[in-house]
């Protein structure tokens, strides 16, 4: 077996990790979304490029929605945990175009969305400009059950509405397709 | 006047500014928590897009004022707002019909803006555009609910239709501003708007069982500052803090 207290020793002398952009966005991976604690900024899709340059880092990021106040918490938590991976510089910008879609939210960050209780988004209707409301049914997160009914488009937060399960007769929220 | 690109930055995030905070009014006020809730997101979605505009409009005026600034250090002169956007909010009705008539026209500006020429205007009304999309759906549905509603709420409803037309002629004001912009077309003729607005206002408020007015809508001002009696009321509110406390970060 392998002696720890010396390969303790030793990597304690190693010059740190190189800054790469795979360690960057390793970081990336640890921000969570505040309002939805179950996905990454990576995962939500809000980071549009990273650049690395020497000890520097570039993060170009999108926002979800124009006034969603959790933008703020994330750049902080982002600034912060690129810090701690090494970076001596951290750069954010934003960008608008092209805008943000639920769309870039992958699959398996779905199924957390589902296993923590939010019905993930759908795809994005062709047709948004409709007086009638949204024409897919939304599946219940708890019991599956497609018979569902929209309460209110617009939920606690921003990106989620809210929903009502007439099976179970659970209220649940939605992430709104987007 | 500065120049008219920051000046039309101004009347959009201005419109956004003004109306959010007037919607911003109803949060802890609304008919039920549903309501309640949505109306402080279609606040804070306005006031999103507020900064977009007023960010850029300081970046382009290059006298270092950001969208802080812009918001909460201007007087009510300096403001470029739809005087339709000002009004007080009335009773629930009258707020969601007013929401809907800006929404409405709203929706037509930023999808013709999207097509800009100046790639930034472009990008955020995009981004804006998006929003609006859920914004014009929630306030037509509640305009249909309640204009086609009890003898009460349709009675209510046709009062502030009555008492709002009036106000959307400011709509599509236009004067010099536009006319540079739109040789480079940065921005749309928005007489070409106005069929698109026309058909979607018309479709609702009939669904809704109400009369359009048939007087004139020729309420103006707010372009060049000139606004109602409001106006001023509700920026001192809006900008005590900043002003009492300059440069207060929490």
């Amino acid at each position: 077996m392998v002696d720890d207290g010396e390969r303790l020793a030793v990597s304690g002398e190693r010059e740190p990790p190189e800054r790469t952009v795979a360690l960057a966005r390793a970081a990336l991976e640890t921000v969570l979304d505040p309002e939805v604690p179950v996905l990454s900024v990576v995962e939500l899709g809000i980071v549009r490029e990273v650049v690395v340059e020497g000890d520097s880092v570039t993060v170009t990021l999108t926002p979800t929605y124009s006034g969603c106040p959790a933008m703020y918490v994330i750049e902080t938590e982002i600034r912060a945990a690129l810090a701690a991976a090494g970076f001596g510089g951290v750069e954010l910008k934003t960008v608008y175009a092209p805008a943000w879609t639920t769309d870039w939210i992958s699959a398996p960050a779905r199924e957390k969305l589902r296993a923590y209780g939010i019905a993930p988004p759908g795809s994005m209707p062709a047709q948004l400009v409709t007086l009638e409301g949204p024409a897919q049914r939304t599946g219940c997160p708890f019991c599956g059950s497609l018979d569902t009914s929209l309460v209110s488009e617009f939920g606690a937060t921003a990106c989620k509405s809210l929903y009502s399960c007439r099976s179970c007769q659970q209220p649940f929220e939605h992430f709104k397709a987007f | 006047m500065s120049l008219p690109l920051v000046e039309y930055l101004l009347r959009l995030g201005d419109d956004r500014l003004v109306l959010g905070h007037r919607l911003s009014e109803w949060c802890g006020h609304g008919p039920i928590l549903e309501e309640d809730i949505a109306t402080a997101n279609i606040a804070l979605d306005l006031l999103g897009h507020a900064t977009m505009w007023l960010r850029l409009a300081g970046q382009l005026e290059g006298e270092g004022r950001d969208e802080d600034a812009l918001a909460y250090w201007r007087d009510e002169h300096e403001f470029r707002n739809l005087q339709l956007c000002e009004l007080p909010n009335g009773d629930f009705g009258f707020t969601v019909l007013r929401q809907f008539l800006f929404d409405a026209w709203s929706l037509q500006l930023l999808d013709a803006l999207t097509r800009s020429s100046h790639a930034d205007i472009a990008a955020i009304a995009g981004k804006a555009l998006k929003e609006t999309r859920y914004h014009v759906r929630h306030s037509s549905e509640w305009v249909v609910r309640l204009g086609d509603g009890t003898a009460e709420s349709q009675r209510r409803m046709q009062a502030a239709l009555d008492e709002l037309w009036p106000w959307t002629g400011e709509l599509g004001y236009q004067d010099q501003v536009d006319q540079a912009l739109r040789a480079e077309d940065v921005v749309p003729e928005l007489a070409s708007l106005r069929p698109a607005w026309d058909a979607l206002t018309r479709e609702v408020l009939t669904r809704a069982t109400l009369a359009i007015p048939a007087g004139p809508a020729r309420m103006t001002g707010g372009r060049f500052g000139r606004h109602t009696e409001h106006l001023g009321h509700m920026l001192a509110e809006m900008q005590i803090v900043a002003r009492s406390h300059p440069g207060a970060k929490w």
